[in-house]
């Protein structure tokens, strides 16, 4: 129980505060935004994807009619093509990219007309037919987007793949950690079924520890680490215990597995975070009916890590944003009743050239509130990977070589989040496809040396 | 102010925009209300002996998003009593004593029913009539329309039938689907005819649902060709108004017709050869409010060239299509692309490299997003000297002014086709471009 939680809504209204904050077009309105494009030459979009989908070739197929064509072309690409058009930053991926930009124009909404085509598609479509199997055995840690892309690519040369995953659904944050507004939970597991239906194997609720490591290691030609990152990072500041304390994961999380109403929110909430997941958790809480909000970072709005566009949902939802502030200590008695904060100026910058935020004698204040959600970075998972014997870590990340995403133990491949130590779903997706290629040409260069030795 | 009324075979016309016959200008209704709309002039729907449509009729074409930019009817001629239409005329004559109405005419191939029919005409009071010998789908099947006008000699005597009965200037109007129209056109000044207008809808089929395999338009699981007409079919009508104003055999006023929807439209039409124009589709598109811009539209036009009277613009480009054998094979443009205004789409690359002669550069395009920084421009770039000069990339490129086509200085003097072709009967042993190179300026 929290000191006072946010007011219950009706089913109606938490269906309507959670509704996609991007509806899907249809068929007419996705005819005449795809009639823009100019289909470039070698164009930009193409090129600011991570994953190279073909933009201007899909939009011409929706254009003729031929949406599962459409669908194909993107899926080829990019297997998760349905959440990243729903969850991309398209404004400093394709979009951004796109010439129209420099005239001065609209840029066409791809994410959009992506979605129009895969949706086409979503649950019926088997991508390809995979070969007859290799022979060779991939086990794959961690079911998120990483693992996803990996896997399907690896079934394109006929590998068997496992992925083993810790959560009862597939999909990783895609199904447990992005905005319920811009993607629910039942679609990232409806999105796997393309996976699915390619005959990648999946076991749900294994969590691999260091024990299970000898065995995937004899069993399966090479493993591949798609473990994404942890919780988020401790405040160290007295009080997280107190109850109505949580980390932004959990919360999300809760969004994403419970139904709204049962979510536990109280009606005033203080997020500590200035990136896009302090956004994601200022813009649930109003969503689930909490009354005063404030996102609190240390330092100005111009340093905050969030998107531009995700801080202007924020100030949408009327936001308190508490700017150059650092929180110095929970309050309550047993629950949480307020928070003393301290503010901060930009002190020189540091080594990496941010200047650091340093706290300002005599500045406390305090906001009353019911809830205090941690938003800063995520922990890395690096117990487990220091489990692994020879793999190189650098500030928690997997160090891989980039062309194949092969680890410093040979037998290993990694990706996504617990590589780039936290990016896009586009990013993961792209790195499994790497780390695919990268298994069949090591593996492959390794069979035909055998072979030259027989 | 301009004046843009026209003089057409002595009728005067308040602009030079009339509703060409067909479905908008088919009752005193619907003329009346084009003329409170501001028409100058309106061309019944062809009058004759009355048919029995079928449902559909039409087809069209689209493109991405625009609408019908070509359309398709086996529509035939008008399904109202001959004494209905002639009625009419006479009301809408009556109360609009200053616009012009023409009646379209069509019956069998015999002297009598057209003396009869002119005669009717001449009572209704319309200031000019127009016979129609142009329909390509239905009536000529039964030996009327462009079964006609496809035959000179056919056109030349109904031609004459009715000039021997009519008491108002006779327009023949003449079907595209013939060889050379401009021929047809001087078989009907042989027969007496006092203009020509043109064209009719152009033999199409206008396309197969693809899910039934039925060809567009369905009359009950079946199809049939028709006529063809919209803005999709102006170059071939601007083509055959030209080629007709160019033919001294043929010297009478043209009413210009084909995919004219706007006043921009129209005046190409007058500066090749026509005094009016007829408007159709774009009517049946948008109604009949199209005209208040076609009026102010010309109206500005005129001004801007200084021009006081809509009659200057009527044939001043018709000098200005050559044969292609007069034209210069000594001047040449060459293709410039303004890096300031390029957008990089790399159309124009593309389009030259596989459509063309390979002489646009593009570096391949580096991979990134604007995460990681803001790419720099991608800008295409003309090698000159190989350049044709053929227009392509220009066309092509999305972005008004950006690639421009240049005139550059040869330094070689004038020689077309013709002179070349006697140049190499005088130097057998010189390569063409030797005797282009030849040539001093003047
Ligand atoms: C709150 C939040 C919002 C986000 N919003 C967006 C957004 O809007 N757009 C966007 O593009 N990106 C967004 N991201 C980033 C995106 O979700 C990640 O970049 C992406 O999911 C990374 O994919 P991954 O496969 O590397 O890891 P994850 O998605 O984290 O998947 C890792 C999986 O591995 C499992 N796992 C971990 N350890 C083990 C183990 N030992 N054994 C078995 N399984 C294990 C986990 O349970 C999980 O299922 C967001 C991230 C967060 C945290
Ligand atoms: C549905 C329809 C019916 C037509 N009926 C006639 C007709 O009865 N008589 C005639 O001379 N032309 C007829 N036409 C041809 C038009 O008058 C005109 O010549 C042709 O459509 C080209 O002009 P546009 O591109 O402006 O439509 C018809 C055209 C259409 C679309
Ligand atoms: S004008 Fe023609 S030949 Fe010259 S660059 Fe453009 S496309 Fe190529």
């Amino acid at each position: 129980m929290l000191k006072q939680n946010a007011p219950r809504l009706t089913p109606e209204q938490y269906e309507q505060n959670f509704a996609d904050i991007n509806p899907p077009l249809t068929r007419s309105q996705a005819l005449e935004e795809g009639s823009r494009c100019l289909f470039c030459y070698d164009a930009p979009c193409i090129k600011a994807c991570p994953t190279g989908i073909d933009v201007p070739q899909f939009i011409r197929q929706i254009g003729t009619g031929n949406v599962t064509g459409a669908a194909k072309t993107i899926l080829n690409a990019n297997i998760l093509g349905h959440s990243c058009a729903r969850v991309c930053p398209t404004s400093v991926l394709c979009e951004g990219a796109c010439v129209l930009n420099l005239e001065h124009k609209r840029p066409i909404d791809i994410g959009k007309l992506q979605r129009y085509a895969v949706d086409h598609v979503m649950d019926t479509l088997q991508l390809f037919t995979p070969p007859a199997s290799n022979g060779r055995k991939v086990a794959l840690i961690g079911g998120g987007p990483a693992s996803l892309s990996c896997a399907t690519e690896l079934r394109r040369h006929g590998y068997n793949t496992t992925i083993f995953d810790a959560n009862p659904d597939p999909g990783g944050l895609d199904t447990y950690g992005i905005a319920a507004y811009k993607l629910r939970a039942e679609d990232a597991v409806r999105e796997f079924g393309l996976v699915r239906r390619l005959g990648v194997e999946i076991r749900s609720n294994v969590e691999v520890d260091a024990s299970k490591l000898p065995e995937l290691e004899r069993e399966y030609d090479a493993v591949f680490i798609g473990i994404g990152l942890g919780g988020t990072d401790d405040l160290q500041i007295p009080g997280e215990e107190l109850e109505g304390s949580c980390d932004a994961l959990t919360f999300i999380r809760n969004t994403k597995e419970q139904s709204f109403d049962k979510v536990t929110v109280g009606n005033r909430v203080a997020v500590i975070g200035g990136g896009n997941t302090a956004i994601d958790v200022v813009t649930a809480a109003r969503r689930l009916g909490a009354e005063e909000i404030y996102m609190i970072y240390r330092r100005g709005e111009a340093e905050a890590s969030a998107f531009e566009y995700e801080i202007e949902l924020a100030k949408k939802d009327s936001i308190t944003f508490v700017w150059q502030s650092v929180p110095t200590r929970i309050l309550g008695r047993g629950k949480v009743e307020a928070l003393e904060c301290v503010k901060t100026m930009l002190g020189p910058p540091d080594a990496s050239g941010r200047r650091g935020p340093k706290s300002i004698a005599g500045s406390e204040f305090r906001l009353d509130v019911d809830m205090v959600i941690k938003a800063l970075g995520q922990k890395r998972k690096t117990e487990f990977l220091e489990s692994i014997s020879g793999l190189k870590l650098e500030r928690g990340c997997v160090q891989v070589i980039s062309a194949t995403m092969q680890t410093a133990n040979p037998k290993y491949f990694a990706g996504g989040d617990c590589v780039n130590g936290g990016g896009e779903v586009v990013d993961a997706v792209a790195h499994g496809k790497t780390a695919a290629s990268g298994i069949h040409q090591v593996l492959e260069a390794a069979a035909s040396a055998r072979r030259t030795h027989a | 102010m301009p004046d843009i009324s026209i003089d057409f075979c002595g009728v005067r016309s308040p602009n030079p925009f009339w509703l060409g016959s067909g479905p908008p200008a088919n009752t005193a209704y619907q003329a009346m209300r084009a003329f409170d709309a501001g028409w100058g002039g309106v061309v019944w729907k062809t009058i004759g002996d009355p048919i029995i449509n079928v449902s559909s009729r039409y087809g069209s074409i689209d493109y991405k998003s625009e609408r019908m930019i070509g359309l398709n009817n086996i529509e035939l001629i008008s399904d109202r009593p001959i004494e209905t239409n002639f009625l009419e005329i006479a009301e809408v004559k009556k109360k609009y004593p200053k616009q012009v109405v023409v009646a379209s005419l069509m019956v069998e191939s015999k002297q009598a029913a057209w003396h009869e029919i002119v005669r009717r005409a001449n009572d209704s009071g319309a200031d000019l009539l127009e016979l129609n010998f142009g329909c390509p789908h239905g009536m000529s099947e039964r030996g009327m329309g462009a079964a006609v006008g496809q035959v000179p000699e056919y056109a030349t005597m109904i031609t004459t039938w009715v000039k021997e009965m009519a008491q108002v200037p006779v327009i023949v109007k003449l079907t595209p689907n013939v060889t050379d129209i401009s021929f047809m056109a001087a078989a009907a000044k042989q027969g007496g005819a006092d203009a020509v207008s043109l064209i009719n809808t152009i033999n199409s089929l206008v396309g197969v649902d693809l899910d039934t395999m039925v060809p567009r338009p369905n009359v009950g699981g079946y199809s049939s060709h028709g006529g063809y007409c919209g803005p999709a079919v102006k170059p071939i009508a601007l083509n055959m108004v030209a080629s007709v104003a160019h033919n001294p055999k043929v010297g009478i006023p043209i009413s210009g017709i084909g995919g004219i929807s706007n006043w921009k439209d129209a005046v190409e039409f007058m500066l090749l050869g026509s005094t009016s124009v007829q408007i159709c589709t774009a009517a049946m598109h948008y109604g009949f409010r199209i005209v208040e811009d076609m009026i102010s539209g010309l109206d500005g036009y005129l001004a801007s060239k200084g021009m006081n009277s809509a009659m200057e613009l009527v044939g001043k480009s018709v000098g200005k299509v050559e044969d292609w054998g007069n034209l210069n094979l000594n001047y040449k443009v060459v293709a410039k692309i303004d890096a300031e205004k390029c957008i990089g789409c790399n159309l124009c690359y593309i389009a030259c490299e596989d459509g063309a002669h390979q002489c646009i550069t593009a570096a391949p395009r580096p991979v990134g997003d604007l995460r990681h920084g803001t790419p720099a421009k991608h800008v295409p770039h003309v090698i000159e000297e190989e350049c044709v000069g053929c227009n392509l990339c220009a066309l092509v490129c999305p972005v008004p002014q950006c690639i421009t086509m240049e005139e550059i200085d040869s330094g070689r003097g004038s020689m077309n086709w013709r002179q070349l072709q006697e140049a190499r009967g005088k130097s057998p042993q010189c390569s063409m471009e030797e005797l282009l190179a030849k040539v001093a300026k003047a």
